[in-house]
């Protein structure tokens, strides 16, 4: 027969001092568990939300970035009529020729300046970017130095705002419109007009990658394959997908930095939790006593002193949960190690996020809770009744 | 105060589990906070060594990333302090596969004949410096790095480049060692160069200045840039340890993200505390009731409480600092993304400030319930049934 759930609850009430602060450190180390969580779940998902499944984006042989890619005008002659890519309604292929490179804009946090990524690109590039919308101003016209900045830089930067200029290259540009792409990375990205541009930065010639959209998705694995056996073009493909897959990597070292805090709190924090309920043991060593002496088996009580443990615990995660859920969709802003500027996403803690959480209390309520529990099982009625 | 000693270690043995599990509690979290103020100290608070305080390092204004005319380096040379100018590169490149994270390490396509002047700390055998300054393809690598990769002299290495269009060949002619062990190849920055297209020629990404003396370093930064402030290309110098850190400011907020950590873990020590001391008075009110009726005054009572948190929680830090140290050792064995931690230890004014905050924590977590205990009458008192 097991004891009533409500016998756990009223004593945790009981001794609410001592519950509260047993609980509230729990939700501490919860608390920087799945701020960390939420730190790279918005991050994976910013990565996610980036890359239609139909494009193809084409660099350089060996490079591992669009920053460290080469790609020449001649090439791009070659590649945009191979068989496979999309058409737009005008008729053009639906091939996209990319300038990137990062620029430092001063932001008040940090008047040294922060990198962003710059992206030079032509209207096709625009329109293939389906996500992409128009917040406010208007796109840049060919030929002239005007850039789009994305959401997210509009907010972080003060210079970044429609009617302001930007240092880019060798001159002032026009900050012309905001635009947004979601979720997506595009807005911790600068757009301008591909041929200004790279007249500006003295390569005319040489741009950083291409960006392609393939008819279907068959065609994606057939027009990847065609371009990587090219020795000619000597160039790698993949899908746009896969390519912000890789760059999830820089949640990493937070990620790892984060769960070993976490895990070490842990441990601080189940001792904690045993010593609470140790305590919650010995007060009640006649109580004990009294309940053996009225039919309830070992099992009953191990398990009861088991479940008051975890329901302290799960206390703490709740709360640890609450904090943070109150950090969702603030923006922070990470180094890409990959494009050597920063992105910039929103905290996010989803179901999954807080499930972990709660799962995480729950171990070191159990932690805590066990070996007091088979403490208070192991009393002999006689003893425990005798103790004051 | 000092006669009470006996009694204070007296009672905080008395639960003797209670007094370890709050005290392997408060060592957990200390040791995380000893850890965290080494790194914070690593970060922000480490004195520059004596060669790297007369560094300098130069790059374009717009980024790492974008290079600078190779002729800078004749106009910094002629400002006055300057003592030598290096060219140096960022390589990246692939070394075998990859997707080993063992495989990455920095790669510098430098000038040999000065890095030994500018990098003065490297030691390294003469006959082997020669060896390397002389061939084109050589290449020298850290002690580190050639352990790790089970590297001798005259091995080959095979670098791919990613930003550059090269594939370099390289013989291991050096194998050096420098006080901060770092796994660094340095090859000839001009058999990378003539591997380049013509347009990509006559650039570099970095310039190492090393200054005559420490004090000049922040005038040459100045004039550095201001020699190329109108000039197509603009410049940005700092001192070297100011670069290493505009890597860890990229990262993100690492100062925010450490001290609120440093903040969560304090605050949950400080719960931890507070809980063992008000159950352990509240145990004792009778007891507190009976050492008034024999004269303990109310100070003393409240001196005695105090002082056995601040020993328990003590004993909680001297236990979180041993551990601290360990875990340093482990950091600085493991992988390491930044070179300020390859060094990290627990030196004694990190443990002075984490005994510091255990000693704190113990008096403010002891503080209500001691008073509370202080104040309580002896009627009240030694009328509780605990």
């Amino acid at each position: 027969m097991a004891l009533p759930f409500a016998y756990n609850w009223r004593n945790l009430v009981v001794r609410r001092t001592t519950t509260a602060m047993t609980a509230l450190g729990i939700a501490l180390t919860v608390a920087v568990l799945l701020a960390v969580v939420a730190l790279v779940e918005g991050l994976h998902r910013a990565f996610e939300a980036t890359g239609n499944p139909l494009h193809v984006l084409v660099m350089r042989k060996g490079s591992e970035s669009e920053l460290s890619s080469n790609f020449t005008r001649e090439m791009y002659q070659d590649l945009k009529f191979k068989p496979g890519i999309a058409r737009a309604a005008s008729g053009d292929p639906k091939a996209s020729l990319e300038m990137v490179t990062v620029v430092s804009l001063a932001r008040i946090d940090s008047p040294e300046g922060m990198n962003v990524t710059l992206r030079g690109l032509s209207p096709t590039g625009v329109e293939m970017r389906e996500g992409l919308t128009l917040l406010r101003g208007r796109w840049f016209e060919t030929g002239r130095r005007e850039v789009v900045v994305g959401a997210s830089i509009a907010e972080r930067f003060p210079d970044a705002e429609i009617g302001k200029k930007i240092h880019l290259g060798q001159s002032d540009w026009d900050v012309v419109g905001v635009m947004e792409a979601g979720r997506g990375v595009a807005n911790s990205e600068i757009f301008a007009d591909l041929n200004q541009l790279s007249a500006d930065y003295n390569r005319v010639e040489v741009l950083s990658s291409c960006l392609i959209e393939a008819t279907d998705e068959v065609a994606v694995q057939a027009l990847i394959n065609d371009l990587n056996n090219d020795r000619r073009l000597n160039v790698n493909a993949r899908t746009e997908r896969e390519y912000y897959e890789t760059q999830k990597a820089s949640g990493a070292p937070i990620q790892y930095i984060g769960t070993l805090v976490a895990v070490i709190m842990a441990i601080g924090s189940s001792f904690a939790a045993m010593n609470t309920m140790y305590a919650a043991v010995a007060r009640r060593a006649r109580e004990i006593g009294t309940l053996r002496v009225l039919g309830f088996s070992r099992g009953s009580i191990l398990l009861s002193f088991l479940i008051e443990s975890l329901l302290l615990s799960a206390l703490g995660g709740l709360v640890g949960c609450l904090l943070i859920l109150s950090l969702n969709g603030m923006t922070t802003g990470i180094g890409n190690f990959v494009t050597f500027s920063e992105i910039a996403f929103n905290f996010h803690l989803g179901p999954k996020g807080i499930g972990s959480g709660i799962l995480f209390s729950l171990i070191m309520g159990a932690v805590g809770g066990l070996a007091p529990a088979l403490m208070a099982a192991r009393k002999e009625i006689l003893t425990a009744l005798r103790e004051t | 105060m000092g006669r009470y000693l006996p009694l204070i270690f007296k009672n905080s043995w008395r639960n003797r589990r209670r007094t370890m599990l709050t005290v392997l509690s408060i060592g957990a979290s200390l040791c995380l906070l000893g850890v965290l103020f080494a790194i914070y100290r690593a970060f922000y608070f480490q004195e520059a060594s004596p060669e790297q305080a007369r560094r300098l390092v130069t790059r374009n204004r717009i980024s790492l990333a974008v290079p600078m005319p190779i002729f800078y380096r004749e106009r910094i040379k002629q400002i006055p302090g300057v003592q030598e100018v290096m060219a140096y590169q960022w390589f990246q490149g692939v070394y075998k596969d990859s997707r080993d994270p063992k495989n990455f390490f920095a790669r510098f396509a430098t000038e040999p004949e000065k890095l030994f002047v500018v990098r003065g700390e490297i030691q390294v055998p003469e006959e082997q410096k020669r060896a390397f300054i002389a061939e084109r393809t050589a290449c020298a690598i850290g002690r580190p790095l050639a352990e790790k990769h089970n590297l001798k002299l005259g091995d080959r290495i095979t670098l791919t480049g990613d930003i550059f269009p090269v594939t370099l060949e390289l013989t291991v002619r050096a194998i050096w060692d420098a006080p901060d062990n770092d796994e660094v190849l340095y090859f000839h920055w001009k058999y990378l160069e003539e591997g380049l297209p013509a347009g990509r020629q006559g650039e570099i990404g970095t310039f190492s200045i090393l200054a005559e003396s420490p004090g000049v370093v922040n005038q040459i930064a100045d004039k550095v840039d201001a020699m190329f402030r109108n000039a197509t290309v603009q410049t940005r110098t700092e001192t070297e340890q100011a670069f290493g850190l505009s890597f860890l400011a990229f990262l993100g907020n690492v100062k925010a993200f450490l001290l609120s950590i440093c903040a969560a873990v304090t605050f949950t020590i400080l719960l931890v505390s507070a809980n063992t001391m008000a159950m352990s008075v509240r145990e004792r009110i009778r007891e507190v009731g009976i050492m008034k009726t024999l004269g303990f005054t109310p100070g003393s009572i409240l001196g005695i409480i105090l002082g056995e948190a601040v020993a328990i929680s003590l004993l909680g830090g001297a236990l979180g600092c041993l551990l601290a140290a360990g875990l340093c050792a482990v950091i600085r064995n493991g992988p390491v993304a930044f070179p300020q931690v390859r060094n990290l230890s627990l030196e004694p004014p990190v443990v002075l400030l984490a005994l510091a905050v255990a000693a704190l924590v113990g008096l403010i977590s002891s503080a209500i319930p001691a008073l509370g205990a202080a104040r309580t009458s002896i009627l009240d008192a030694t009328r509780d049934m605990g």
